[in-house]
């Protein structure tokens, strides 16, 4: 790497000559190694799914969620550091809380995303802090209907009909763009999440991994609940099953 | 410097918030040679009010100790919660029971330490010494303290004083000649003296009634054991191996 | 147009600063230097008042009612105000007192219902820790001296249990299988008391109903700060219902017969 050595990546206050903050560059690399985490916004909801690399079996099933509630209508699924992604989730929490306490009216997710998008920001102008080392997927269902945002290290936040970060992400994007998501169900979705999480994960295959399944949708009333047991696991069997089939 | 006299004729005067009421009852404890007798009436009210037939005004501290709160009940049951929290701190860092003296002396300092806003309740601690004796401590609201063998607090407090110091410690009673009255009296005595000073207090007092708790805290291999065997409605609630135990006689009082 | 927006609304003082030339930090102000010169406001009496609530216990689980006027003083301000608010799944509180505490009171509970519900730790709350957690704060706020102006009933059922008990401004709770705020005490908890206590298990929901439409016309008769509209609770296994409000029949020919109160002159 060139900027190794030359002392511009060791805080997030100094530039590089050419413009660049590599202390946000490594934040992303963080998220790089992360298992992968995919959001789907379809007709009537929202689908979020991780795939999430148990690295021990000591561990206790369904152990360190890396898909979080934030309010009753808002989902968070994140990849890279897992500390960090509590923290935000926290963050996001403490803002929707605001917004309810000031407006008597559940968070608009673009107002949500915008807020952690300053957040996130602001811990790439100190040489006193660290970048957030994850990239987090919001989705909701609000007045406006479904919507999904991506927050990235550097503070930047878009919006996205279907989402993927972590290390699958490119294939998992490949997947994403194949599917019609404005006209699938979230019922639908579910099924092609766990299909594409099962699908990455191949990549990794030497390493044991849990899916997580969440959604928000007219089947929850709207609410951010993860997916009923019986549909994950009839989900999974079928991303098995599609795998055998795949190329 | 503004003028007092002036300034506070100026401003509107305002009915102030009163943080305490009366919510009723009456407690009682008696200590024996070996054993204590703790109880209260269930009934909490406020004004003529009757607010619940059932709200226990004594409660298990541990298996040698049980306290009484009679007065404004909020208090009673914050203070009670506190107490119990207390305890439970002691029980981690020592890993045994808080002897009674003890417990009567945290009372009297967590009293004391609310002496210019108090809680506004009358405290009897019974249960058993170090030594297996049985004892009571009744406390004021600020913490005065002292260790009897006998106490009646509340609402009835009038009616009832007087006829245990009568019963208990004989006061106007002069022994046959060549007798003694006897320093403690036995269990089954004891509990017969409890459940006439309520039904009594229940005839003669409105805010007394609805149902009746006597707490009986024996000292390690007590005798006195043999004075529960008969009785209705007793329930043992010990939690410990210590040796103490503790036991619940529940009874209906009038209503009306 | 004067620019500076800390001017805006107040008196010019023209004989101190004709022409607004001082800058902003040295602007002479009219007010009180300090905001709390005048000392914290507490609340020390209620401003719009609901009254009683009235709850009883029944077979299915837990009945509560209210009427829906709002009072200002003697003035029936709010005629159709909700008294009756469901907290999560499993508990209603319903409340007489002011009605801004308790405004107040629903929307640091909603918060709390949120927060419980995003640690999506399995455990959520019910009747018996709400009832707790509300009691802890009213306590707190009268041991401040600035108290939370209400009498509150909480009635739950989680579990196969119900629950029902009471808190108030002062901190005092009490539990029973007939409550009733207010008026409601004096008027309504003999009645309630005479007809459940001892059924509570075998009281249908058809009695119930029958019995706080009962209660609420008896108080609408006598409590001058009460109106013949009111809103029904119920929280059983079902769940929590709450009934849109309606009116309570009343009768008033009896009155004529009433000297000082009908068409007769002597």
């Amino acid at each position: 790497m060139t900027s190794i050595g030359t002392g511009y990546d060791l805080s997030a206050s100094t530039y590089s000559p050419d413009g660049r903050i590599f202390q946000v560059e490594y934040a992303t690399k963080a998220v790089e190694n992360s298992g992968t985490a995919i959001g789907l916004k379809v007709k009537d909801g929202i689908v979020l799914a991780v795939e999430k690399l148990v690295h021990s079996k000591l561990l206790v099933p369904e152990a360190n969620r890396r898909i979080q509630t934030i309010d009753r209508h808002v989902g968070l699924a994140t990849a890279g550091l897992l500390a960090d992604g509590r923290h935000i989730a926290n963050r996001a929490r403490d803002e929707a809380t605001n917004y309810r306490d000031a407006y008597d009216a559940p968070t608009p997710l673009k107002i949500l995303a915008d807020r952690l998008g300053l957040y996130v920001q602001a811990y790439t102008l100190y040489s006193s802090v660290r970048p957030f080392g994850i990239s987090t997927i919001l989705g909701s269902v609000d007045k406006d209907g479904p919507s999904l945002y991506v927050v990235e290290p550097s503070g930047v936040f878009f919006g996205y009909n279907g989402a993927a970060v972590g290390k699958g992400r490119q294939l998992a994007k490949t997947e994403l763009e194949k599917l019609n998501l404005r006209e699938l169900t979230t019922r639908e979705a579910v099924y092609e999440a766990a299909r594409i999480i099962y699908l990455v994960h191949e990549d990794a295959k030497e390493k044991e991994f849990e899916l997580e399944l969440s959604w928000i949708g007219d089947e929850t009333k709207g609410v951010h609940l993860p997916v009923p047991k019986d549909l994950q696991r009839d989900a999974e069997a079928k991303a098995k099953a599609a795998l055998e089939t795949f190329e | 410097m503004p003028d007092m006299h002036s300034l506070a004729q100026a401003q509107p005067q305002q009915q102030s918030f009163n943080p305490y009421t009366e919510n009723g009852g009456t407690i009682l404890a008696i200590a024996g040679a070996d054993f204590s007798v703790i109880a209260g009436d269930t009934r909490q009210s406020e004004g003529y009010n009757i607010q619940t037939r059932y709200a226990p005004k004594v409660f298990r501290l541990t298996d040698k100790a049980v306290l009484a709160v009679n007065g404004f009940a909020a208090d009673g049951n914050m203070f009670v919660k506190k107490v119990r929290q207390r305890l439970e701190w002691y029980r981690h860092a020592h890993a045994k029971d808080m002897p009674i003296r003890a417990i009567a002396r945290l009372i009297q300092t967590m009293l004391y330490s609310r002496r210019f806003f108090p809680y506004y309740v009358y405290n009897i601690l019974g249960g058993i010494e170090e030594d297996g004796t049985g004892a009571v401590y009744s406390f004021d609201p600020v913490g005065s303290y002292e260790r009897e063998a006998c106490r009646a607090a509340g609402a009835a407090q009038s009616l009832v004083q007087p006829f245990l110091d009568n019963q208990i410690y004989f006061k106007n009673q002069t022994p046959a000649p060549g007798t003694s009255f006897p320093r403690h009296l036995p269990l089954p005595t004891v509990l017969s003296l409890v459940i006439d000073s309520f039904t009594s207090a229940t005839e003669r007092h409105i805010e007394v009634g609805d149902g009746l708790e006597i707490y009986v805290v024996l000292s390690k291999n007590s005798p006195s054991i043999q004075g529960l065997r008969d009785v209705r409605g007793v329930t043992e609630l010990t939690a410990t191996e210590d040796g103490e135990r503790v036991f619940v006689v529940r009874r209906e009082l009038k209503k009306d | 147009m004067d620019h500076f927006p800390t001017n805006w609304g107040r008196p010019r003082n023209d004989a101190y600063d004709p022409y607004g030339t001082f800058p902003l930090p040295h602007r002479p102000n009219n007010h009180a230097k300090d905001t709390f010169a005048e000392g914290v406001q507490r609340t020390q009496q209620p401003i719009v008042t609901g009254t009683s609530v009235l709850a009883l216990k029944y077979k299915d689980g837990i009945m509560m009612a209210a009427d829906t006027l709002a009072s200002y003083g003697s003035l029936a301000r709010f005629k159709d105000v909700t008294r009756l608010h469901p907290v999560g799944n499993y508990t209603v509180i319903g409340a007489g007192g002011d009605m801004s505490d308790f405004q107040y009171i629903q929307k640091f509970l909603d918060e709390l219902i949120i927060d419980e519900f995003t640690a999506q730790d399995g455990h959520d709350l019910g009747p018996a820790q709400i009832h707790e957690y509300l009691s802890q704060v009213m306590y707190s706020r009268r041991s401040k001296i600035n108290p939370l102006w209400n009498s509150l009933l909480v009635g739950g059922f989680k579990d196969g249990k119900s629950f029902l008990a009471y808190v108030d401004l002062l901190g005092t709770t009490y539990s029973a299988s007939t409550l009733a705020t207010g008026y409601g005490a004096y008027l309504a908890q003999p009645l309630l008391r005479k007809e459940v206590e001892g059924k509570e298990d075998t009281l249908t929901a058809e009695e119930a109903v029958r019995i706080m439409e009962t209660c609420i016309r008896v108080l609408y008769y006598r409590d001058a700060r009460s109106i013949d509209k009111y809103q029904l609770a119920t929280i059983t296994a079902e769940g929590i219902k709450i009934i849109d409000s309606r009116p309570i029949s009343t009768s008033w020919s009896f009155a004529e017969g009433i000297r000082g109160y009908g068409a007769q002159t002597q």
